[in-house]
């Protein structure tokens, strides 16, 4: 499903990933741990194509597609997303908005048809419903005025509602209460199928009680240093990263 | 000073046009008309010595070979009226083409009694009276020279009256068609605006070009508002590419009054919106906002004075660029709080989005308070589309150009959250969303929400 081969990343002329390699299978969920700053979220955005990232080596393979050179809305509609860590605020789009325009503009380029305002509407009362959010937060405006749990539930409703194949969630726990965590928990136990992965970067062995991982990753000084099942989270939880030398920054 | 201003062939032909001007036959009228002309050849065109004017060259009116208008352009044809309004059927409209009014186009509406709307023309013939009293007393600053220059040439323009206490909920709108001759035209517009005592009345001017080719308007508008009246005043720059657009605006809030208003400018090769607001009452408020988004070549100036002349007076003002390709922006926001304004609470904010390296802004908001006893703020921001944003926008599959075209809208609707009345802002934010380029699909939900 995902396979990444020796990635060297720069950003600002500063090699950050330093020939990483992660293969993750159909209907898998891998974790990614590590310390501050070792790479994590510049891995996620990576993945997701943003600009400003220099691929100074190596290969993302998704469904045997190189998806070098990709724009990241073409990526959105193979079927990827993007949980951010820091959900940005766009003042005067109302959620909605963004919403149905990213969901059509995704059908179109599949080529299935849009969906209509009614249909739309329809479809948002069972996501919202589901996910316990409110009808006025789909009206606001995207994030703006959001309690930091609220953005992260907005993630969430999101990936609810574009339905990806790869879903990378970079540390959509932090800042959750209990109940949201167990509400992002379901949101993602739901997508769990043997056609989707779930790749989830998080600090916290918590999250994994509810979302149980095939695997467990240990990011450092820009490469995976070590993989493992769920018991490697609850031994990073005692020990910390000294095994793994400083922050990789 | 040097004087060349009779070298501008619109001075020139002066003379020759007189005879077709509006009310040619008043002898005060010939002699307001006279004093202009001899103003502003004394003044010549502003230069950047002006510290008004250190931002903006007339460099057009210099070069190029504009003709005072005839009845014939104002007849150019004229398949529909531009109208910013939905459903202009029932609302009180007016409409001009390169300055001529055609009755063909004007819907009267159902005004209340008490309200008058003619054409200035009109308004010398059968009110001259009238129009002696009030040409000139709001906006007389001898110093302009372009309000001197409107003086001398005024051909067109529209008067509204409004007696104590009437409340008129319907908008007026009054367009503005330039355009579609077969030389660059001048015309000059000169609007008279008169508030009762707590009358309400809502004003949209749209200026609207046709076809391609330069012409210049030259508009003063005098906007005299009693006490406790309100006036909302909408105006919409969609001039031509290649049109000189400049445009004059003098209001008096009385005690109590209020004074809303918007203007956006999306067109013209060279545009200026020069409005000075006093608020000569206590308790007078004044909202003076706009947006401008402009590509090309194209150079926008927005200047602004507003005089706290009593206390407990207030202003908000809210102005946000939208600046592509080479286009210039220029923004001077002069905020006075006089000595015997206390209590005066006045905010200013200009914001400028710079789409490309090659745009550039001049922004100058000033703060000048005699009195002590006040609230006053401004801030002047410039940046970049936010990559992040653009980012998040796009991973979730939006295409590049809705992601920008989004981000234009956000960032403008700080500025469009301005306009109280649901219609209007909606007319504009579609104006808006024209303005940007296509390449882009938005359902219905954007405009409803
Ligand atoms: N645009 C940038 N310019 C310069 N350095 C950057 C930029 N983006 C990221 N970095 C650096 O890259 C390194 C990795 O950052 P990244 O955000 O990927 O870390 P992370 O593992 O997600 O950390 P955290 O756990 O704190 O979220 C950091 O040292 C960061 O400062
Ligand atoms: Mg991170």
């Amino acid at each position: 499903m995902l396979e990444i081969k020796n990635l060297h990343v720069s950003v600002e002329g500063k090699e950050i990933l330093k020939g990483l390699d992660l293969s993750v299978g159909p209907g898998e969920i891998h974790a990614i741990m590590g310390p501050n700053g070792s790479g994590k979220s510049t891995l996620s955005h990576v993945i997701a194509g943003r600009d400003g990232y220099e691929i100074t080596g190596g290969r993302i393979i998704f469904q045997g597609e190189d998806l070098t050179g990709l724009e990241p809305e073409i990526r959105a509609a193979k079927g990827i997303f993007l949980a951010f860590q820091y959900p940005v605020e766009i003042p005067g789009v109302p959620n909605t908005t963004f919403l149905k325009e990213a969901l059509n503009a995704i059908r179109r380029y599949r080529g299935e048809d849009e969906l209509d305002a009614m249909q739309f509407v329809k479809m948002m009362r069972e996501k919202t419903k589901e996910l316990g959010i409110s009808d006025d937060m789909l009206k606001r405006a995207v994030n703006v005025g959001f309690s930091g749990g609220e953005k992260k539930r907005n993630e969430i409703l999101q990936m609810a509602v574009l339905n990806p194949v790869l879903a990378v969630l970079d540390e959509t726990d932090s800042g959750l209460d209990i109940d949201a965590l167990k509400v992002v928990a379901e949101g993602v136990n739901k997508l769990r199928s043997p056609d989707r992965t779930t790749l989830m970067i998080t600090h916290y062995q918590r999250l994994l009680d509810y979302i149980v991982p095939d695997k467990v990753h240990v990011l450092a000084h820009g490469k995976i240093q070590r993989t493992g099942g769920k018991e490697l989270a609850l031994e990073l939880e005692e020990k910390g990263y000294a095994e793994f030398g400083e922050a990789a920054a | 000073m040097p004087n060349n201003s009779s070298h501008l062939p619109f001075v020139g032909a002066f003379d020759a046009a007189r005879p077709g001007l509006p009310g040619a036959g008043l002898s005060w009228l010939k002699d307001f008309r006279e004093t202009g002309i001899e103003r502003f050849n004394a003044l010549g065109l502003p230069s950047s010595k002006i510290e008004a004017w250190k931002y903006t060259r007339l460099k057009p009116l210099e070069d190029t070979d504009f003709q005072p208008v005839t009845d014939d352009d104002g007849m150019a044809a004229l398949d529909t009226v531009p109208s910013l309004l939905p459903n202009p059927g029932g609302r009180p409209r007016l409409v001009f083409v390169n300055g001529r009014m055609r009755p063909n186009f004007w819907i009267e509406g159902d005004l209340p009694d008490g309200v008058h709307l003619d054409c200035l023309r009109d308004v010398l013939t059968r009110n001259p009276d009238w129009a002696e009293a009030h040409l000139g007393a709001i906006a007389g600053d001898e110093a302009m020279p372009l309000m001197q220059l409107n003086k001398a040439m005024m051909d067109t323009g529209f008067v509204l009256r409004v007696d104590d206490g009437v409340e008129i909920e319907q908008p007026i709108e009054v367009v503005f068609i330039g355009g579609l001759t077969d030389r660059p035209v001048a015309y000059f517009p000169r609007n008279l605006i008169k508030l009762g005592k707590n009358a309400k009345a809502t004003v949209v001017k749209h200026h609207f070009g046709q076809g391609v080719g330069a012409y210049f308007a030259n508009a003063v508008t005098e906007i005299d508002i009693g006490e406790g009246a309100t006036f909302n005043h909408y105006t919409v720059q969609a001039e031509s590419r290649d049109a000189t657009h400049l445009s004059t605006t003098h209001v008096r809030v009385a005690k109590d009054a209020t004074y809303e208003s918007f203007n956006l400018a999306v067109g013209g090769r060279l545009s200026r919106n020069e409005v000075s607001v006093r608020l000569e009452g206590e308790g007078g408020h004044c909202g003076l906002n706009g947006a401008y988004l402009m590509r090309g070549r194209e150079h926008c100036d927005n200047t602004t004075v507003i005089e706290h002349l009593a206390p407990h007076t207030s202003s908000r003002e809210v102005f946000k660029g939208v600046l592509n390709d080479e286009s210039r922006g220029v923004f001077q926001g002069r905020i006075v709080v006089h000595k015997n304004a206390q209590k005066t609470d006045g905010h200013q904010l200009c914001k400028t989005l710079l789409l490309n390296t090659g745009a550039e802004i001049d922004a100058k908001p000033e703060l000048e308070i005699y009195a002590d006893d006040v609230k006053c703020s401004h801030g002047a921001t410039t940046g970049q589309m936010d990559e992040t944003a653009l980012f998040y926008l796009r991973s979730r599959g939006v295409p590049e150009a809705l992601a920008r075209n989004l981000l234009v809208q956000s960032f403008l609707g700080e500025a469009l959250e301005e306009i109280k009345q649901d219609d209007i802002r909606q007319a504009l934010t579609d104006k808006v969303v024209h303005w940007l380029p296509a390449a882009c699909f938005l359902s219905e939900e954007w405009r409803d929400a």
